[in-house]
């Protein structure tokens, strides 16, 4: 890679170990995927759950962490996925004391790198949403397709420790999604129904995932009638990148890059189209009982908007299995101040802060618990959580909040 | 090797020479998605290698599925020994090369063929980053 001036000196050690340890393993990466340089970047956004750590990836935080100060702290604003638990929920969850012990310390060595503790997975609806053409370095596929996508952003799927290289370095290898050319779509999707709840439009994204493919596939997708809201394009985005690998994709008419389909299609792009049938496949074949063990209501992280359609349907239920919502350390406070924790929960739900379901030791809170059929309006998270032992099925929100109060989903 | 080795060359590549046996499959990875990492096998059951054991084995699969977490996983794996040898992939997404670099993973992807169909399951390979090279070293079992 060329490196200028300034790079040359992160790499000869001159701002310390740190930041070249930091740029090393952005070069690695950056040589790999034949990036000729560097891209400033102005945000990053570090996925770093205990449970994807391990005891390994909490030493070597706080590794980093015991270099001297003014040597190990982030150049540009740098903050945090969701954590691998909520505190206060921890013992309600099943967590142990050492799952518990390894979040602390990776918050710890967090903050003496200079991370900010945001703990979301939602930041572009809760934090600051990155504008057009502005390169960030995002973790959480979830973040980067919404970023790339709807705001026109630009970033890579950028992993724990090479977002946080990027918060150290200010900056990361100019390759995939950062270059215009590999904006452009590689496949033309046609919907002839435009999706009507959360559920149907992780549905959608699913089966785009699917037949998308992989990570350099960027989807074009005609024919969805009006915008949709920051919480329609979040299901649709989350799902498609879970299913499918994918970082980018556009919706003629009604992302920034797509305003007519010849903006981002080369001319003769073949077109396939998607029937409602093909998302009601896709949810069907996660039904395969009727019974449920507990309801959850992540991936993403709720936001208020959902969550205040969560306790209007909750509002004088009486639940019969477990019923989890969760939502951003932002959102929260809000949702408590609003009334909706306590709709939530007087019906015998809870909300839950700062975590994400399937970030936090998703197959030990089975195993504790005893859940293993799971309700969910979340099509990432039942894409997810089969590797976990669990049999979850997807359904509306208020098919979920049903299904909390007769213990089975209709 | 023996006389009638074959060779397959990759765009991309990362790491050390490393030689073992084979696991094959046409299908995806991700650590989170697809693992159960304790135990050290393949855990979703609707993955092609359901309940198999990667441990020490050069996986050789088509493309990077699901989220970001596998840049953490790998170097975890590798921590605990529960780690695949190598990473032999059709194409990679970021996280993949994230994750493999963290965890020092010797790893391979883009070639001119379907590199899981061209290599047999439980076969002996060789890969060499440097070169850019698989190596079938040996066809494996006779099915």
């Amino acid at each position: 890679m060329r490196l200028n001036e300034e790079e040359q000196m992160i790499l000869a050690g001159k701002s310390g170990p740190v930041p070249q340890q930091a740029l090393k393993h952005q070069m690695l990466v950056g040589d790999f995927f034949g990036a000729e340089d560097f891209v400033a970047v102005t945000q990053a956004h570090i996925m770093a759950d205990t449970e994807s750590l391990g005891e390994a990836g909490v030493g070597w935080l706080e590794g980093l962490a015991a270099t001297a100060e003014g040597q190990r702290r982030v150049r540009i604003p740098t903050i945090t996925d969701p954590r691998g638990t909520d505190f206060s929920k921890a013992e309600f969850l099943g967590q142990t004391a050492a799952m518990i012990d390894l979040e602390r310390r990776a918050i710890a060595a967090f903050v003496k790198l200079g991370v900010v503790m945001t703990d979301t997975c939602i930041n572009y609806q809760t934090i600051q949403a990155p504008t057009r053409n502005e390169h960030v370095a995002f973790g959480d596929t979830g973040v980067v397709i919404y970023s790339n996508s709807v705001c026109g952003a630009r970033s890579n799927f950028e992993g724990g420790p090479s977002a946080l290289a990027a918060g150290l370095t200010g900056r990361t290898p100019r390759y995939g999604f950062h270059l215009p050319e590999q904006r452009r779509a590689t496949l033309r999707l046609r919907v002839d129904f435009t999706p009507r709840s959360l559920n149907e439009w992780g549905a959608l994204g699913g089966v785009i995932g699917r037949i998308a493919g992989n990570y350099w596939a960027v989807p074009v997708i005609e024919g969805i009638e009006a915008p949709p809201g920051s919480d329609q394009f979040k299901h649709f985005g989350a799902a498609m990148a879970s299913f499918g690998s994918i970082a980018l994709f556009h919706l003629v008419g009604h992302t920034p890059e797509a305003g007519k389909l010849t903006n981002v299609a080369p001319a003769g792009l073949i077109s396939r189209r998607i029937a409602r049938a093909d998302i009601d496949a896709l949810q069907q074949s996660y039904r395969k009982d009727d019974r449920v063990d507990v309801v959850v209501f992540s991936a993403p992280q709720l936001s208020l908007f959902e969550l205040r359609e969560l306790a209007g349907l909750c509002a004088g239920r009486r639940f019969a299995v477990p019923l989890l919502a969760v939502t951003s350390p932002q959102v929260k406070p809000d949702c408590d101040r609003m009334g909706y924790t306590a709709s939530i929960e007087d019906a015998g739900g809870t909300v839950l802060s700062g975590m994400c379901f399937y970030q936090s030791y998703a197959r030990e809170i089975a195993e504790a618990k005893g859940w293993k059929r799971l309700a969910t309006n979340s099509a990432k998270l039942v894409n997810i959580l089969g590797g976990y032992g669990y049999q979850p099925m997807l359904a509306s929100m208020e098919g979920c909040v049903d299904a909390a109060v007769s213990g089975r989903l209709a | 090797m023996s006389s009638d080795a074959r060779v397959y060359r990759s765009r991309q590549a990362m790491g050390r020479s490393v030689r073992g046996l084979a696991l094959v499959a046409h299908d995806g990875f991700s650590a989170r998605y697809d693992l159960d990492r304790i135990a050290g096998i393949f855990s979703r059951p609707a993955h092609k290698l359901a309940g198999q054991s990667y441990v020490g084995r050069i996986l050789v699969l088509d493309t990077a599925k699901g989220g970001v977490a596998t840049a953490w996983m790998l170097h975890e794996m590798k921590a605990r020994g529960v780690v695949p040898l190598a990473l032999v992939f059709n194409s990679v997404n970021p996280i993949l090369a994230q994750g493999a670099a963290l965890g020092d993973v010797p790893m391979l992807a883009g070639f001119d063929e379907n590199i899981t169909a061209a290599i047999p399951n439980g076969a002996e390979v060789e890969i060499d980053p440097v070169r850019h090279t698989l190596t079938l070293l040996d066809q494996g079992p006779v099915r």
